[in-house]
């Protein structure tokens, strides 16, 4: 035979699995049998035991769901908090520090200090940026492990190990309880109420998703209320809009108005199951809401649902409805294409409520004190109370609940001005995606269909405060990276779109034609709303900042 | 399904069905719309994410993706709006923009459809692409072309299910992935190439068309439909043809694949241009002996041949065989036909022997692979063809698939088993060692070798038991029944459960599993039939099946996957020793008669020997002369040395074939033959589709058409045999096979394929058969009891272990093509036995290590393969290796019924090879 044959495998095609590894892997696991959907939840389990995923383990875990190694792959390698390594000899640094570098963090420092921290720390530390944390109102953030640290400055990196975070909920289900706390769900679930007459109180309340989209509310609840068989409910943790922290103020200090809103929500639409889906951001906040549901179970208040907790794994694109239940699911968080829609066809193919956590925070208010306490709360022409994360060139920047329709120069009042030496240049209407207006439109009322006619929107309320001392081309900039960086990569438009924007943005002279027509391909083309919006920052440069181009 | 729809497309009222999207009814009415993670045929899924077929959709803020979107009634599309224009136009711009500067395919859908759109190529700054991947010998992975498109993907895992390829990262770091990022050839990859035919960009093409830069080669001169020569499912390929070889391969949407092919059927056809290759007759030397322990180079025939012309070569084969008659009797000779024939050739075949030699000693390999389960479907339901193609797993709830290990063996059967698992049916399967099904199915039955009746009258017990059978079938459709369950009673779980190693309940919940099912379907393979027990491993099998009902309707049946490309059709052509074609008994007065007629020849009277028996005749030497034509029994029948013994004891060997084979070396005169691209002829697959071959390419040098051959012969025998072509010989046999009724050769060759049976020309065949009664002489299905028989050779001290054989995904039966073609002999290149990972570990052999496995008959050294799937004790040895063969080992007892050999079974000792020096 020839001299340059190939030798035979000594074993079976492909990689070997590592029987080590596989122990590991089925004592962090427990016994099967395993689920699908709950992919995300082993990696998450085995990376919280191990620091990192390495190979073998994930060709174990394959193993053990029989599932493809390329199914788990794919999935570990889509989330941006997964560190898959070659093998467990080759770890990467035992601390991690993620600090933010979103635009409201990039504006308060964080270049310095991501510089300044690299170049100190040690080699079992390693510096890496994260998208917005949602800790906009102590910019610039970081995370040091699962820990927050907001004012971050290098020492507080660097002098802090402590890399856990813990349960910090203000109110637990006693004191809820004391103050009234569900006894609405209670009266739901005795039949003092229907749902009929539930969703017709929602329906004279201005209630919208106020996740961004600003849907009414009770049309999606009737939608899905009148879907048959099994049904499910998901609660759109995932706050990952740049400048938006306003659903983590409330599940720290109210976690159970919401979670009566759920389960409110669920007796309502008639869902089986109710997935929270939080984002591993906010460690803090699943430790909390893992306690508290552990506490409702206990006090029987669940009984009419299945409660599952849920943890993203650092992808802004599941904050999407339906990639999120794609990662709900245990998969890629790839937004699915309308029709059909999730009221429809949701989780594991069932008809699903998605509610955003603001939205189901007011749901008890509403029915207790009526419609019209929740609508006066709000302008002229814009009903109701909004929940407003202002951040930027302020002096205190935080969450603010003002009316609807508010002003921009309305918010900065509220936030005590803007911040020494700064003046009122621009802002952001609505985090990354919602454009950027000019401090000329600065009385435009904030609100759901004001700002469309300017290529902007409110959408989930995260104003940021832009000052004579930052350039407009290089928060769009900053923008268009953030979209790259968390665009899913289905769509060409929007995968190659962002990319290529980014890269032209780089130039000098920005060469308007080219962002021009790559702007109209996103914005007509992409599946989902990161794309078709992506383009926003660099149009309202192009259109109200010319000359920062 | 609810009602047709209305709606306006550019301007005009058009109706679609329920399930049609606005590309399909657009493409329907004449309007082509780009399109590139889309693929029309074949049916893959559409998944929307390139963009390239966007259209505007009258009230809607963005433009929709025309591929997966379906109309609603009203709604007002428009697929060459200037909004719609733009888009695709800048879709085709960006990933322009980002492929190579020279493309690996200019062909590529990607490039072709840009042309249109965007002739000047993208504008946008481009990124650096990633490197090639250059590790698998039959695929060219170049990704700095890929858009990542995921049709890949689909194809990987939603088509053929093999589950290799992912979509990693996310963003602009979108990539296509193997496994965990691994190189394709170090991959779990199986090699076919459903990938590669789908992909829109050239990122993945066969490494036969571009050259050593990763650089297109040209187009194809010309294109042949034809079919796959390798196994038995009967997958329908087009050979697209260049500089007079096989550039590449392709499938087409046959009724079997669905388009779909395996490794073999894709990269395995370079074998045709091997320098190997006979192109001469060949006359054995006179100073050549024919001697076993003799070595022996296929490369080098001229150490035992000498050239001669086709007269003399002819001549001295006729010759020989009329001496042998005259001298000996027309039973001292025999003829092989082969399975890898088609019809016509085996036809001609069992023709020759019978007519012209004299003798029903005629047969084929189907001795060797279902013969069993021929038997026992012959006496029981009075068949022996599949009662349902395949295909009709997708409609069973419960899919049983027991000895057989399809993913290697008939790998694009599998993928039906796998898309049927995929969407919700239970899938059993029951086998000894472990496989690539085993991840898909619902449960799995490692059972002990050999138990099969065990295993199969324990679950009969439970369903007699538990009244799980299907009384009104029993008493409609069956004969036997009461015996039967009377004979089963004693087959508990409880006490099969020792003796199979499958506990009670695993047999209980089974059992219930299949009765209940409202339609469950049964798959078999050689682990059922090869053994002395084989053809009470398919009475069982039947009963089951009858018992429940479980036959005659959709998605249920009996389904034996036949191994050969033309085990069926060979079967049918009467290439076995009892039956004249279409299964008529050949010691029937009444058919003896007809036949003496028909060929107008006085006929042999008795049945005729089988191919292990005939081996022992030649050992015995009352079989003396033997014509061979396109098997190889030197390689391919159990206990080598005995076979050999024979083919060396022969006064006369005739062999017709296309390399030197193991055979060959033995033979007095050697014929060159034609490979199945290099013919024309009709091959009928394991579901009884007769399908057209078509020739590609002529026969290199001076090798001829088989059946050219084989009347050249006869004619020397006397006969006066003249069919100008195949398409006469088919004709002829329409005449006396009522199975080919309605199927003539034009029909043939325009639909490529008709199942029998048909009822005339105009309709279709019957795809699901018996569902009104058994073609038995009551035309009822008879229950046959069986009882356990242990293996013929059991482990002991010395031969501790139990040996198994089989066949390897690349290579095909004895490796004579596959070890021949370049990417299937690169995938597998040398002799190998599978070991359980614990018995390595006893043994003190480490993978990779050489071995020398031995049994009562022989002793072969070959690599250690360390393997889970192989559970502790057995031990797998593929017979396709000549350096290693592993039929030098196998038992050749064989089953009284189907006259199959233990090829399954025998007691063998595993050493470590301590000395390597003299390899």
């Amino acid at each position: 035979m020839n001299a340059q044959r190939r030798h035979a495998r000594k074993f079976p095609r492909g990689r070997q699995l590592d029987q080590t590894a596989l122990n590991q892997v089925r004592e962090i696991l427990g016994p099967g049998p395993h689920q699908r959907d709950l992919l995300i939840e082993y990696l998450h389990a085995i990376q919280d035991r191990l620091g990192y995923l390495p190979r073998p383990h994930l060709a174990a875990l394959a193993a053990e769901m029989k599932l493809a190694m390329a199914e788990v792959y794919e999935v570990a390698s889509f989330y941006a908090h997964f560190d898959i390594v070659e093998n467990a000899e080759l770890p990467p640094p035992t601390i991690t520090i993620r600090v933010c570098d979103s635009l409201s963090c990039m504006l308060a420092g964080a270049e310095p200090l991501i510089s300044a921290v690299t170049a100190a720390a040690d080699p079992d530390v390693r510096v890496v940026r994260a998208p917005c944390i949602g800790a906009c109102d102590q910019a610039p953030a970081a995370a040091l492990g699962h820990h927050l640290i907001g004012h971050a400055t290098p020492e507080k990196l660097l002098a802090d190990h402590h890399q856990h975070s813990h349960a910090t909920a203000k109110s637990r289900l006693p004191d809820y309880q004391a103050s009234g706390g569900y006894q609405l769900l209670q009266n739901c679930l005795a039949g003092h109420h229907t749902p009929a007459a539930i969703i017709a109180t929602l329906s004279q309340s201005a209630l919208r998703g106020l996740g961004g989209a600003g849907f009414p509310t009770h049309r999606k609840w009737t939608m899905v209320h009148d879907q048959s068989g099994p049904k499910a409910l998901a609660v759109n943790g995932d706050e990952g809009e740049p400048g938006t922290f306003k659903d983590r103020y409330f599940l720290h200090h109210d976690p159970h108005r919401m979670l009566e809103g759920m389960l409110i929500a669920a007796w309502v639409v008639g869902a089986d199951d109710c997935y929270l889906y939080m984002r591993d951001e906010y460690p803090e906040i699943i430790a909390q809401l893992r306690i508290e549901i552990a506490a409702l179970e206990a006090a029987g208040l669940c009984r009419h649902t299945k409660l599952h907790l849920r943890r993203g794994a650092g992808a802004y694109i599941c904050g999407e409805e339906s990639a999120m239940i794609e990662s709900i699911e245990g998969k890629r968080g790839l937004p699915r294409h309308r029709p059909p829609y999730v009221a429809e066809v949701g989780i594991h193919g069932r008809p699903t409520l998605v509610n955003n956590i603001e939205t189901l925070y007011w749901i008890r208010d509403i029915i207790e004190k009526g419609p019209d306490w929740f609508n006066d709360q709000g302008k002229p022409e814009h009903p109701g109370p909004r929940t407003y994360s202002v951040s930027g060139r302020v002096k205190n920047p935080g969450v603010k609940i003002a009316p609807a329709g508010s002003s921009v120069r309305e918010l900065i009042a509220l936030c005590g001005g803007m911040a020494d030496g700064h003046v009122f240049k621009a802002y952001l209407p609505g985090g990354a995606s919602g454009g950027i207006l000019p401090a000329a439109m600065g009385d435009e009322p904030l609100d759901f269909g004001s700002l469309e006619k300017h290529g902007a929107f409110v959408g989930s309320h995260a104003v940021v405060v832009l000052s004579e001392h930052d350039s407009l081309r290089d928060a769009a900039r900053n923008l268009m990276r953030f979209f790259m960086a968390e665009s899913c990569g289905q769509c060409t438009p929007c995968r190659s779109g962002t990319e290529k924007a980014l890269t032209l943005m780089a130039t000098p002279n920005w060469d308007e034609p080219a962002l021009n027509a790559l702007s109209t391909v996103m914005r007509e083309a992409s599946i989902c709303g990161l794309g078709q919006a992506a383009s926003n920052p660099l149009q309202a440069v192009l259109r109200f900042f010319p000359d920062e181009r | 399904m609810s009602d047709p729809i209305e709606f306006n497309l550019d301007g005009k009222t058009v109706t679609a069905t329920a399930d049609e999207t606005i590309w399909q009814v657009a493409q329907r009415l004449g309007t082509e719309i780009p399109h590139l993670c889309y693929r029309p045929s074949d049916g893959y899924r559409a998944d929307g994410n390139c963009r390239a077929c966007m259209v505007e959709i009258a009230g809607e803020r963005t433009l929709a993706a025309s591929c997966i979107r379906k109309p609603s009634a009203g709604m007002n599309v428009q697929t060459g709006s200037e909004r719609a224009r733009q888009a695709r136009q800048l879709v085709f711009d960006l990933l322009l923009s980002d492929q190579p500067g020279e493309a690996h395919d200019p062909n590529s859908a990607l490039l072709t459809q840009a042309q249109a759109l965007s002739p000047d190529g993208g504008s946008f700054p481009a990124r650096a692409g990633p490197k090639s991947d250059n590790s698998h010998p039959a695929i060219a992975v170049n990704m700095d072309a890929c858009i990542v498109c995921g049709l890949c993907v689909r194809a990987c895992r939603e088509v053929q299910v093999n589950d290799v390829i992912g979509l990693a990262g996310r963003g602009a770091d979108a990539h296509i992935v193997f496994d965990l990022g691994d190189d394709m050839g170090a991959s779990t990859c199986v090699g076919c190439g459903e990938c590669v035919q789908a992909c829109p960009t050239g990122a993945l093409l066969p490494k036969s068309v571009v050259d050593d830069k990763g650089l297109f080669k040209g187009p194809a001169d010309r294109a042949v439909e034809s079919l796959c020569p390798y196994c038995g499912v009967g997958c329908q390929l087009t050979f697209n043809i260049r500089d007079e070889k096989i550039y590449y391969v392709e499938g087409r949407p046959g009724p079997a694949n669905q388009a779909r092919l395996c490794v073999k059927g894709r990269y395995g056809f370079d074998y045709i241009h091997h320098p190997e290759r006979l192109t001469t007759p060949l006359i054995r030397r006179d100073d050549a002996p024919k001697d076993r322990a003799l070595p022996f180079d296929p490369a080098n025939p001229w150490q035992h041949f000498r050239e001669a012309t086709w007269e003399e070569a002819l001549d001295r084969a006729a010759d020989g065989f009329r001496s042998v008659r005259d001298n000996h009797g027309s039973s001292a000779l025999a003829g092989f036909g082969s399975a890898k024939g088609s019809n016509e050739e085996a036809y001609l075949v069992q023709k020759l022997v019978r007519t012209g030699f004299g003798t029903n000693n005629v047969d084929h390999c189907t001795r060797l692979c279902h013969a069993s389960s021929v038997a026992a479907l012959m006496e029981t339901i009075g068949s022996g063809a599949v009662t349902a193609p395949f295909g009709e797993a997708v409609n069973a709830d419960v899919i049983i698939v027991i000895g057989a290990n399809p993913t290697v063996n008939h790998p694009v059967a599998a993928t039906f088993f796998k898309n049927a698992a995929k969407a919700g049916s239970k899938l059993v399967v029951m086998d000894p060692r472990g496989q690539a099904l085993t991840r898909h199915a619902s449960h799995m039955l490692q059972f002990t070798p050999g138990s099969d009746v065990a295993l199969l009258n324990a679950m009969m017990n439970v369903i007699v038991t538990e009244q799980l059978v299907d009384d009104q079938y029993i008493a409609a459709q069956t004969d036997g029944f009461e015996q039967l369950k009377a004979h089963v009673s004693a087959f508990t779980p409880e006490r099969m459960a020792p003796i199979c190693g499958i506990a009670a309940e695993k047999i209980r919940e089974i059992a219930r599993l299949y009765a209940n099912a409202e339609r469950a379907m049964i798959f078999w393979g050689m682990g059922i039939s090869q053994h002395i027990h084989g053809t009470d491993n398919a009475r069982c099998l039947i009963a089951l099946a009858l018992m429940c009902g479980q036959v005659g309707r959709p998605g249920t049946g009996l389904h034996p996957l036949r191994g050969q490309n033309n085990v069926q059709g060979a079967s049918d052509a009467g290439l076995i020793p009892m039956f004249y074609p279409d299964y008529k008994p050949v010691d029937s007065g009444e058919q003896i008669a007809r036949y003496e007629t028909f060929w107008d020849q006085t006929l042999d009277q008795q049945r005729g020997l089988t191919v292990v028996e005939i081996t022992d005749a030649m050992v015995d030497g009352s079989i003396k002369a033997v014509y061979i034509m396109g098997e190889n029994p030197a390689m391919s029948d159990p206990d080598q040395h005995h076979a050999r013994t024979g083919l060396a004891n022969l006064q006369h060997l005739v062999v017709q074939d296309l390399f030197l084979t193991e055979t060959a070396a033995f033979a007095d005169v050697v014929l060159p033959a034609s490979a199945f691209p290099e013919k024309d002829g009709s091959f009928t697959n394991t579901d009884r589709r007769v399908q057209r071959g078509r020739q590609a390419l002529q026969p290199p040098g001076d090798a001829r058409q088989d059946w050219w051959i084989i009347q050249q012969l006869a004619n020397r025998l006397g006969l006066t045999w003249d069919y100008q072509d195949v398409s006469e010989v088919f004709a002829e046999m329409r005449q006396v096979m009522p199975s080919l009724n309605g199927i003539t050769w034009e029909r043939l060759d325009r639909e490529h394929a008709v199942t029998y049976p048909c009822d005339d020309e105009l309709s279709g065949g019957k795809e699901v058969i018996f569902g009104d009664g058994f073609p038995t002489a009551d035309g009822r299905g008879k229950f046959v009891p069986a009882d356990i028989i242990a293996p013929d050779e059991q482990p002991d001290a010395e031969f501790p272990l139990v040996l198994s054989t089989g066949r390897v995904l690349e290579h095909w039966h004895t490796g004579s093509m596959t070890r021949r073609a370049h990417a299937l002999d690169a995938l597998e290149p040398e002799a190998f036995v599978e070991i359980n990972p614990d018995d390595m570990a006893s043994y003190g052999i480490h993978p990779g290590e050489q071995v020398q496995v031995s049994t009562r008959r022989g002793k072969i050294t070959l690599m250690a393969r360390s393997d889970h799937n192989i559970p502790a004790g057995l031990i797998f040895i593929p017979f396709c290796f000549v350096e290693a063969p592993a039929n030098m080992l196998t038992n050749a007892a064989l089953d009284p019924f189907g006259k199959i050999p233990e090829l399954k079974f025998a007691a063998a000792k595993l050493q470590k090879q301590t000395s390597l020096a003299a390899e």
